[in-house]
């Protein structure tokens, strides 16, 4: 039964996504975690407001992704070192944001005497 | 199942850790565990990163050298990421945090700069020009502008909140909204450029350099209090940035995270705007009004009256509840754990002492909660304006320190105040109040408060954190 349900339905990532029902696809993504992150975010207290900017903060450098994928394909030179600049960057924001969140938030945690 | 499809299973892993990360910021025990999680989701979406297709096949024809120059770069900037952040002292988290985003908006438009000059190497290879107007193209010129504008507009930020004498004062040329508009119009016409004619790595670099030097042109206006507009909205733009970059790769991760930071700093940048009842454009492109404001020796004359150390602390000495309001002067005067001392001495006698805290109170969303945190004050004394207004007339002293404008009565009383109907802590309702301040010089809104001529004022003319030690001393005698 697997068998005959798994080709069913990975049918279609056989044939090419034309470029308009890419767009959409990644336009749906975008709205709804737009859509997502509205409802989330409204409920983080004020109080909590600079670990949230510091940690959202730390998340944008997901685009770290994107330079390692740019970078890995050592397609051309001045890519590949345009690539490397980008790793570099996003690390630095994602390690440093997620370290300096951890310290604000450590902060906020009633002491042990 | 492809090796494919198990990437976009991580990514959709990384996604939902991403959510749940944010979910878990809405208590400040369940925080900590929120930011594991987001590191997490990091993580896997770094690692399946490495195993995309374009990475594979360079492995497969070129060995691990590939893989080993990715780990260094990862470790290059790791590294310098996390000893930035553990050396920084707490008390520079708004410039800290300014300047990391501004690295993520920078390696956005690197990616989308790299990506363009390998599909024009290979278009040229294969003697057929990029087509134009495609979402490549169109993305790939959002994502160099909105990381451009952000990083630069960070390092402005950076310049600004560090205090560098380079930026003390903020660029008020009178021409400066024909320079923007002028860059603005570049911005738009370099945009079309490159997305007419995608083959031209040229025109995408005029616009990542005319987006810099928009970035600035944006930031450099803007200061003191509205600084926390500007760090929240920096912040979206880099969500945007790398939302952006996922339309350039066609990577869903990217577009999921970089559009829930976007989200989060629109949100941000919403609720400052209300505390300090401006509009978003008011603060890019305004600055404040000077009109119809009250002469400060009108409010002043006659009425103010100064207080001793000594005099103050017998007000102390009898009171019941007592409010502390802090404001950017008690950051500047690095006066929390002072404040602490104080708290702690008014409490050994069984005052009841909490904190008020204004929303756009410091230079950064938050800023006084995590100064205090600091100073180990616990969170649940920090009480927000709306929760703590209600309780000031039943405040024997409300001691205002290093804050002006968010406690000026003329927000509520005169309707020709620049700041009119800005929502305020309503400390004059306190029994007395007061006032520690170096002297009576305005607040970032340039205007006289009247509550240092209040009936029930005293001010305490000092440096915040001396004057809070020689509180606390007299208070002990």
């Amino acid at each position: 039964m697997p068998s005959l349900i798994v080709p069913l339905l990975f049918a279609d990532a056989v044939l090419p996504e034309d470029p308009a029902s890419r767009f959409i696809r990644l336009l749906t993504v975008f709205l709804l975690a737009m859509w997502v992150g509205f409802e989330v975010i409204t409920k983080v207290p004020q109080r909590l407001h600079t670990p949230l900017t510091s940690g959202s903060n730390a998340i944008s450098g997901i685009t770290a992704v994107g330079a390692i994928v740019v970078a890995g394909a050592l397609a051309t030179g001045a890519g590949t070192l345009l690539g490397f600049l980008a790793v570099v960057l996003a690390m630095i924001n994602v390690a440093g944001g997620f370290v300096v969140t951890h310290r604000m938030l450590e902060m906020f945690q009633p002491k042990k005497k | 199942m492809s090796s494919q499809a198990w990437i976009n299973l991580a990514y959709l892993t990384a996604s939902m850790l991403f959510i749940v990360a944010f979910k878990l910021m809405t208590g400040p025990r369940t925080a900590v565990k929120g930011n594991y999680l987001g590191a997490a989701g990091m993580a896997i979406a770094i690692l399946a990163a490495c195993f995309e297709k374009p990475v594979m096949q360079s492995v497969a024809a070129q060995g691990a050298w590939p893989l080993v120059m990715l780990g260094l770069a990862g470790v290059i900037g790791g590294v310098i990421g996390a000893v930035m952040a553990i050396k920084y002292p707490m008390t520079g988290m708004p410039q800290m945090v300014a300047l990391l985003n501004g690295f993520g908006g920078a390696a956005s438009t690197l990616v989308a700069g790299a990506e363009l000059w390998n599909a024009t190497a290979a278009a040229k290879a294969a003697s057929a020009p990029l087509p134009a107007w495609t979402q490549f193209a169109i993305a790939t010129a959002l994502t160099g502008l909105i990381g451009a504008v952000t990083f630069w507009g960070s390092l402005v930020a950076f310049g600004k909140l560090e205090e560098l004498p380079q930026f003390k004062k903020a660029w008020t040329d009178p021409n400066r909204h024909w320079i923007n508009l002028g860059l603005a119009v570049t911005t738009l016409l370099l945009i079309w450029g490159v997305c007419a004619n995608p083959s031209s790595n040229l025109l995408f670099w005029l616009l990542v350099i005319v987006g810099s030097a928009l970035g600035c042109t944006l930031t450099m206006p803007i200061g003191g209090a509205d600084m926390p507009v500007v760090i929240c909205l920096l912040n979206s733009y880099s969500g945007l940035a790398a939302a952006a970059a996922g339309f350039v790769i066609d990577n869903s991760v990217l577009v999921i995270a970089g559009s829930l930071v976007g989200a989060s700093g629109l949100i941000l940048t919403a609720i400052m705007c209300q505390a300090m009842n401006r509009s978003l454009a008011g603060v890019l492109f305004g600055g404040l009004g000077t009109t119809a404001v009250a002469n400060a020796d009108d409010v002043y004359a006659g009425k103010v009256k100064s207080a001793s150390a000594e005099e103050i602390a017998m007000v102390l000495e009898g009171a019941e509840r007592v409010v502390i309001v802090p404001g950017y002067g008690l950051a500047v005067a690095q006066a929390q754990h002072a404040v602490r001392e104080l708290a702690n001495a008014l409490e050994k006698r069984g005052t009841t002492v909490e904190y008020a805290i204004h929303p756009v109170a410091g230079r950064m969303p938050g800023h006084m909660n995590v100064l205090l945190a600091e100073a180990d004050i616990p969170y649940e004394k920090l009480r927000e304006m709306d929760d703590i207004n209600p309780t000031f007339p039943e405040t024997d002293v409300a001691i205002v320190i290093g804050a002006n404008d968010v406690v000026n009565p003329a927000a509520r009383t005169d309707p020709k105040s620049p700041i009119a109907g800005m929502p305020i802590l309503d400390v004059d309702k306190a029994k007395t109040v007061v006032v520690v301040k170096r002297s009576l010089s305005p607040g970032f809104a340039g205007i006289p408060n009247p509550l240092f001529a209040a009936d029930n004022t005293l001010m305490y003319f000092a440096d915040g954190k001396k004057a809070i030690l020689d509180l606390t001393a007299a208070l002990s005698k």
